[in-house]
C-alpha cells in the first residue's frame, strides 16, 4: 500500500485524480488500438515504444540525478550484440529466449557499472561525464564496426562489420503449453506491458526516499553528502538503472528486428535520446514518455520521405528547446495548463545547466 | 566536561603555504565554541579539515572519541557531525519542505517526520514559504534553512561556518537566539564566526586563530579582555 501511495509525490507531475483518469483512457486506448489497426502499423508503434524505455532511463540519469549521460546507445548497443551472441549459440527458442534477454541486459548493466565506477568514483563529472559516456560509445561503434572479418565471431554469431549482426530468434513467450512468437500484435502488448511496469516502477522510486536524494543531488551534491548520504553510491545506482533501461531497449530492438548494426551506437543514433528528453521535458517521467514517443512518430514519419530532413528536424527541435523552453515542451506546456504542477520556479533553467553540474561529490 | 571533538597537532598545507599548522583544539559537550581570528587566519580551513570535506597534511580529529582523520565527510555526519558552510547551499529548486524532508528522512519517516517537519518549519519561521522552492527564499531565510538542514540530523556536533555572512544585524541577531535556543536544549557547536557583536552574543569558549595557530583560547570574557587578541584585530587594520 505504501507503494502505492509512492506513485504520486513531488517528483512527478500529474498526481491527480483527473490525471490518473486521463491515464486509465489512454491505457485503453493503447489496449484497444490494435483492434483497429493493422498488424504492421502495431508493430510498428511497438518499435517506437521501445526506444521510449531508453528515455525513461536517461530521465532518471539526467533530468532527476542530473548526471548528463551521452552513452545511452553504448548500453543499448552492447544488450543487442549481448543478445545475439547469447541467443545465437544457444539457438535458443521458447522461453529460453526470454532468458537470454535478461542475460543481455545483465552483460550491459555489468558494463554500466563499471564504466560508471570509473567515472563516478574518479569524480569525473559535469559536462565531462557527458564527453567520456560519448566517447564510449563512438568506440564501441568504431569497434564493431570493423568486425566485418569471420575471425570477429564468439562462438556462431558473427559481428559482420558494418553490416550488423543478424539471425538472432526473436523473443518466445511460452502460453498454455503453446509458445507465442513476440512480433505484431503480441509484441505490441508485451512491450506496452514492460513500459507500463516500468513506468509505474520508476514513479515509485523517484517519489520515494531514494528519489529524494536523486533530486538533492543533482540540486547540491556537497550539501547532499552534508546531509550524510553517500553520494556516488545513489549516482552509481542511478546510471546503472538507467543504463539497464538502455540495454533492455536494445535488446528488445534487437529481437523485434533480429538484427542489430554498429550503428546503433553511432553519432546520430547516440544524440536522438538526448533531443527526446531535452524536449520532452527531463524532470519529469511522464513529460519524457508522452514527449519521446510523439517525436519518435514524426521521426518515422518524416523519415519515409527524407532521413536527412527528419534529421535537420532533430537539431533544430533541440535548439528550439534550448532557446524557448528549456525545461522542455512536454513539461512546459504540461504545466501551463496547470495540469497539476505543484512547484513554482523561479524561471527558466538552461537546458544543459544539471549536466554543466553533474555527479560531483 | 568531555570533549566531543577534538584535534591534535592538526596541519594542512597547499603547496609550500601552510594555512592550518599545529592546531590542537578541543570543543566540549554542550558548549558553543567559537573559532574567531582576522581574515586568512586559516578558520575556514580548520572548518573543513573538521568536516572532511579537506584531508590534512598532519595530525588527527578524534569525534565522540574515534578517530575519524581517514573518514569521509558523510561517515563523519552518520556518526553525529552536521555541517553548515558558508556560503547557503539549499536545493534551491525543491521546496523548502522538501529541502527539510531529505534531511529529515535520515531520522524518522511517517508521522513522525511530518511533526519534526511541522516543528522546524516553525522554529525557522518559514511556515508560510513550505511549498515555495528554496531558490527563491531570501539570502537569510536561506541561511536559516540550511540551519534547520543541519539540526534536522540531531547531531552531536553542530559545525557552523559564518551562519550570518550577508545578514542584516536584525537577522543576525535573530540567528544567533536559534543557536543560543538549540544549545539550549543540549546541542554541541562550533562556530567560525569573524563578527564581533555576534561571538559576544552566543559564544561561551573561544579559539583564537592567528596565521593558522592558535593564538589564545579561553573563556569568552578572558579572550575579550585580552589586549594582544585585540591588537591582531585592530592593530593591524583587520578591524571586524
Amino acid at each position: 500500500m505504501s507503494m502505492l501511495r509512492k506513485l504520486n509525490g513531488p517528483q512527478t507531475m500529474g498526481n491527480s485524480r483527473a490525471f490518473w483518469a486521463g491515464f486509465v483512457a489512454m491505457l485503453a486506448i493503447a489496449l484497444l488500438y490494435p483492434a483497429v489497426s493493422d498488424p504492421y502499423d502495431v508493430g510498428n508503434v511497438a518499435y517506437l515504444l521501445i526506444f521510449t524505455l531508453t528515455a525513461l532511463g536517461l530521465s532518471l540519469m539526467w533530468g532527476y540525478t542530473g548526471m548528463f549521460s551521452f552513452g545511452q546507445t553504448a548500453f543499448f548497443g552492447v544488450a543487442g550484440y549481448s543478445y545475439g551472441v547469447i541467443s545465437i549459440n544457444l539457438a535458443a527458442s521458447g522461453a529460453m529466449t526470454l532468458l537470454c534477454l535478461l542475460g543481455a541486459i545483465a552483460v550491459a548493466a555489468l558494463f554500466a557499472l563499471l564504466l560508471g565506477y570509473f567515472l563516478i568514483y574518479g569524480r569525473v563529472s559535469g559536462v565531462f561525464f557527458g564527453i567520456v559516456t560519448f566517447a564510449t560509445t563512438l568506440a564501441l561503434a568504431a569497434f564493431f564496426g570493423q568486425t566485418a572479418g569471420p575471425e570477429w565471431a564468439i562462438g556462431q554469431a558473427r559481428f559482420n562489420g558494418f553490416n550488423g549482426m543478424i539471425g538472432m530468434p526473436p523473443l518466445e513467450l511460452p502460453w498454455s503449453g503453446d509458445v507465442i512468437v513476440l512480433e505484431g500484435n503480441a509484441l505490441y502488448y508485451f512491450v506496452l506491458g514492460l513500459l507500463l511496469v516500468i513506468y509505474l516502477g520508476l514513479r515509485v522510486l523517484v517519489n520515494s526516499r531514494f528519489g529524494n536524494v536523486l533530486v538533492a543531488i543533482r540540486e547540491d551534491p556537497l550539501r547532499t553528502e552534508l546531509l550524510g548520504y553517500d553520494v556516488r553510491k545513489y549516482q552509481l545506482v542511478a546510471f546503472v538503472i538507467g543504463s539497464s533501461l538502455a540495454a533492455l531497449s536494445g535488446g528488445l530492438y534487437t529481437a523485434w528486428g533480429q538484427f542489430i548494426p554498429p550503428a546503433s551506437m553511432g553519432l546520430p543514433a547516440a544524440a536522438m535520446p538526448i533531443i527526446w528528453v531535452a524536449f520532452s521535458g527531463r524532470q519529469d517521467l511522464t513529460a519524457t514518455m508522452v514527449g519521446t514517443f510523439l517525436l519518435l512518430l514524426m521521426f518515422q514519419t518524416i523519415t519515409v520521405y527524407s532521413q536527412q530532413y527528419a534529421l535537420i528536424l532533430m537539431g533544430f527541435l533541440l535548439l528550439l528547446t534550448v532557446l524557448l523552453v528549456p525545461s522542455g515542451f512536454v513539461y512546459g506546456i504540461a504545466r501551463s495548463l496547470s495540469l497539476i504542477g505543484r512547484r513554482d520556479k523561479p524561471g527558466p533553467e538552461p537546458v544543459l545547466r544539471a549536466g554543466a553540474e553533474g555527479p560531483s561529490s | 566536561m568531555t570533549a566531543i571533538l577534538q584535534t591534535r597537532a592538526l596541519g594542512k598545507h597547499f603547496g609550500g603555504l601552510s594555512a592550518v599548522s599545529d592546531v590542537n583544539l578541543e570543543v566540549a559537550a554542550g558548549e558553543i565554541h567559537c573559532l574567531i581570528g582576522p581574515n586568512g587566519a586559516g578558520k575556514s580551513t580548520l572548518f573543513k579539515l573538521v568536516a572532511g570535506t579537506y584531508a590534512p597534511s598532519d595530525g588527527e580529529v578524534l569525534f565522540r572519541g574515534e578517530n575519524v582523520t581517514r573518514r569521509k565527510t558523510y561517515e563523519r555526519v552518520e556518526r553525529g557531525m552536521s555541517v553548515k558552510l558558508q556560503v547557503p547551499s539549499v536545493f534551491r529548486e525543491l521546496p523548502v519542505a522538501q529541502n527539510l524532508e531529505v534531511a529529515l528522512q535520515r531520522k524518522s519517516s511517517g508521522r513522525a517526520l511530518e511533526r519534526e517537519k511541522q516543528r522546524l518549519l516553525e522554529f525557522l519561521q518559514l511556515q508560510d514559504d513550505a511549498d515555495r522552492p528554496a531558490g527563491i527564499l531570501s539570502h537569510g531565510q536561506q541561511q536559516w534553512l540550511e540551519i534547520g538542514m543541519a539540526v534536522a540530523l540531531e547531531p552531536a556536533l553542530l559545525l557552523l561556518d559564518e551562519p550570518t555572512a550577508g545578514m542584516s544585524p536584525f537577522e543576525t541577531e535573530r540567528t544567533g537566539e536559534m543557536i543560543k535556543r538549540l544549545n539550549a536544549e543540549g546541542m554541541t557547536m562550533l562556530v567560525v564566526e569573524h563578527d564581533m557583536t555576534f561571538v559576544r552574543q552566543i559564544a561561551q569558549r573561544i579559539t583564537v586563530l592567528h596565521l593558522g595557530r592558535v593564538f589564545a583560547q579561553g573563556g569568552i570574557d578572558a579572550i575579550i579582555a585580552d589586549p594582544r587578541v585585540e591588537e591582531i584585530y585592530l592593530g593591524k587594520g583587520h578591524g571586524h
